[in-house]
């Protein structure tokens, strides 16, 4: 029973690692650029749903929209004044920007929330359900969660193996020159795939703060950093990778919390990266490049 | 020529801010000068914030009286114990007579070495780590230091009865946490306590506490000691809640605060006991005038941390007037008599963090925790306290 319980609190934490994961997965496969932001997106997005609920009184699926909404102008706007003007620059321009535009949201954040943590009321209002007689007690939240992350990960290989957006995002992927050369947009579609990434960022914000109701300004660092290690842990670029490095991640943390021990929890899950990478350096599921002399 | 147009500009910036800097300097003549440092940005914000609000409110009233007059000049140091140590050499070389900080343990343990060093008289407001006052004479702290809250809380427990099955979550990867359980957990043995279980996380793991939990629950545990602050114990209550497990719930003065963070659901705090020097919800006059007066000039309502920095300042004033310190002494003449008036048997401060305050060579303060538990929403003291 308890093993259950551990179970289902791992899947749970895996499924907003997976969530997150996808986000910077997406950017790097087709932008091929770390996006540090993208945990402070998260953030973000906690902050406006905990607006929408607690100050103007929204009911909760509106304030889940709003998140949306602003995440996706925000990674836009990220992308377009921060990151579109270093196209051609050296990849560490671009990541050293991509830091400074984090450590810009958390204080930004902190100018506007102040730095006092909030306490945020879990979208989710539904009992807790209980099994086993009660001896089993899985979270309402919990549930959601996975639900919410299988969804989007249906949603998303729907969306790059079946639309016509999708069928871009792939080709600029693969090569961007060539992609323009065939008549895609490809400034266009880089800024479809930040608004696809921050509008999971938001939808992680919204979950991550009502599985863990507390909300500051460095509330999305850490999970990001998790979901990047998730996201290179299955192969970075690879969405299938993102989401089973994203879940055997939330896995190892909470069954290595529970069977070895609650101090070496963390160096666990970074041994286990260590191992993989070392097996496999593309990660579980990333391709190997071939670079063409 | 737009680059050229910046150049100008910052220019004109440059010089703007070195007349400023010129004012300041006429200005503050006849004033003592206060160095504050800790976090005002990051991570643990919301502890420097504090302190260096209350801290302000208390030079405020203090400059009013018309007796000595202070300057007050706070530094960010992020909690950062390099950053700190910037801090600390940018207000030495603005005057800085008497030094209020740090903020945090860490940070604090790198500047007192070097205020020892400098010879500038140090009183921290918050920093309880033994080792930021240990082997240094001039390093005063004005908050309770860890040893003495992890004893007091074992005591508390086992002279209330409070608990006959014990478990303890605590940060392994902060001092403050690691440093009340050590002793906490000694004394406890000593008084034959049982202890049930013991798991820990860290700042990186601080969101899933289901393992924990658990991990107390089955082995019966009907006390839960938490020498951690209120941000991961918010999350405890919600997840033990949602667990549906109720243990008694007892935590140290880092707890403080839990009651008015913003849309927390106080219920879940109901019954939570803690050891705390300040209460915003007590009802003495100090305390109260002290209150208003906060959430008047910041919209919040004050934690401990604005009670330390504001018992600081007032500390710092009533020394150096009883030591008869005029501001044109340099730092190291004020740190001598400052010391031999803080140790004197004589000298005691009556201040939001406690009364008859008095401290012992060695730099740590002697005051009276206050046994709280919460009920209906607010601080009650607790029977059998003091």
């Amino acid at each position: 029973m308890t093993f259950l319980s551990y179970l289902i609190s791992g899947l749970s934490l895996g499924s907003i690692y997976a969530i997150i994961a996808l986000g910077y997965t997406m950017v790097y496969g087709i932008a091929k650029m770390l996006n540090f932001a993208h945990g402070d997106v998260i953030m973000v997005g906690g902050y406006m749903s905990f607006v929408a609920t607690a100050h103007l009184g929204w009911p909760p699926l509106a304030s889940i929209l709003l998140a949306v909404v602003v995440c996706t102008l925000l990674g836009v706007t990220i992308e377009q004044l921060a990151y579109k003007p270093l196209r051609a620059a050296p990849s560490l321009a671009v990541l050293i920007t991509a830091i400074g535009v984090s450590y810009f949201l958390q204080n930004a954040a902190q100018l506007i929330w102040s730095s006092n943590p909030k306490s945020f009321t879990s979208v989710v209002q539904l009992p807790s359900l209980k099994l086993f007689d009660g001896q089993l007690t899985i979270s309402s939240v919990a549930i959601v969660t996975i639900a919410a992350c299988i969804l989007i990960i249906i949603a998303l290989t729907f969306i790059i193996s079946k639309t016509k957006i999708g069928k871009a995002m792939r080709a600029v992927s693969e090569d961007k020159e060539a992609a323009q050369l065939m008549g895609i947009n490809v400034n266009q579609t880089i800024s479809v795939t930040f608004a696809i990434g921050s509008a999971l960022a938001a939808i992680a914000g919204v979950l991550l703060s009502s599985a863990y109701p507390l909300l500051m300004p460095t509330s999305g660092a850490m999970p990001g950093i998790k979901a990047f290690t998730a996201a290179v842990f299955g192969g970075i670029g690879s969405i299938p990778g993102a989401f089973w490095g994203g879940l055997l991640l939330g896995l190892i943390e909470i069954f290595g919390k529970a069977y070895i021990s609650t101090q070496l929890s963390d160096a666990i899950v970074f041994s286990m990266l260590i191992l993989v990478l070392l097996v496999k350096p593309t990660g579980l599921m990333g391709k190997k490049i071939h670079e063409k002399v | 020529m737009r680059k050229h147009r910046f150049r100008i500009l910052a220019l004109v910036l440059a010089l703007g801010m070195l007349v400023l800097a010129g004012c300041d300097a006429a200005e503050a003549k006849d004033t003592i000068k206060i160095g504050g440092i800790g976090p005002l940005t990051g991570g643990a914000a919301v502890y420097g914030n504090s302190v260096a609000n209350g801290a302000k409110i208390a030079l405020e009233e203090v400059n009013a009286l018309g007796g000595l007059q202070f300057e007050l000049n706070f530094q960010d140091d992020e909690h950062d114990a390099e950053k700190s140590v910037n801090a600390y050499n940018t207000l030495k070389d603005w005057g800085m007579q008497v030094l209020v900080g740090t903020v945090t343990t860490t940070p604090g343990i790198a500047v007192a070495a070097e205020s020892y060093k400098d010879r500038i008289f140090t009183l921290t407001p918050s920093a309880s780590s033994p080792s930021v006052i240990e082997g240094k004479d001039n390093i005063f702290q004005m908050c309770f230091s860890d040893p003495n809250q992890g004893i007091a809380s074992a005591q508390y427990i086992a002279d209330n009865a409070l608990g006959s099955k014990i478990a303890i979550i605590y940060n392994n990867a902060d001092a403050y946490s690691t440093g009340i359980y050590e002793k906490f957990l000694s004394e406890a043995n000593a008084k034959g306590m049982e202890i049930v279980s013991t798991t820990t996380f860290t700042d990186d793991t601080a969101n899933d506490f289901n393992v924990q939990l658990t991990d107390a629950k089955n082995a019966g545990a009907d006390l839960i000691f938490l020498p951690i602050y209120y941000q991961p114990a918010s999350l405890i209550m919600t997840q033990a809640d949602a667990m549906g497990y109720t243990p008694k719930l007892f935590g140290v003065d880092g707890m403080d605060g839990i009651l008015t963070m913003e849309n927390f659901n106080t219920e879940l705090a109901e019954g939570v006991m803690l050891l705390t020097p300040f209460a915003a919800d007590a009802t003495d006059e100090r305390t109260v005038a002290f209150v208003n007066k906060y959430k008047e000039e910041y919209d919040e309502i004050p934690n401990q941390f604005a009670a330390d920095g504001y018992d600081c300042v007032y500390a710092v004033y009533e020394a150096c007037t009883k030591a008869g310190i005029t501001s044109d002494m340099d730092a190291k003449a004020i740190n001598d008599k400052l010391i031999a008036t803080f140790t004197a048997s004589d000298f005691s401060i009556d201040g939001l963090t406690g009364e008859n305050m008095t401290w012992a060579a060695t730099g740590e303060v002697a005051k009276a925790p206050k046994g709280m538990v919460i009920e209906d929403g607010v601080y009650v003291g607790m029977q059998g306290g003091n």
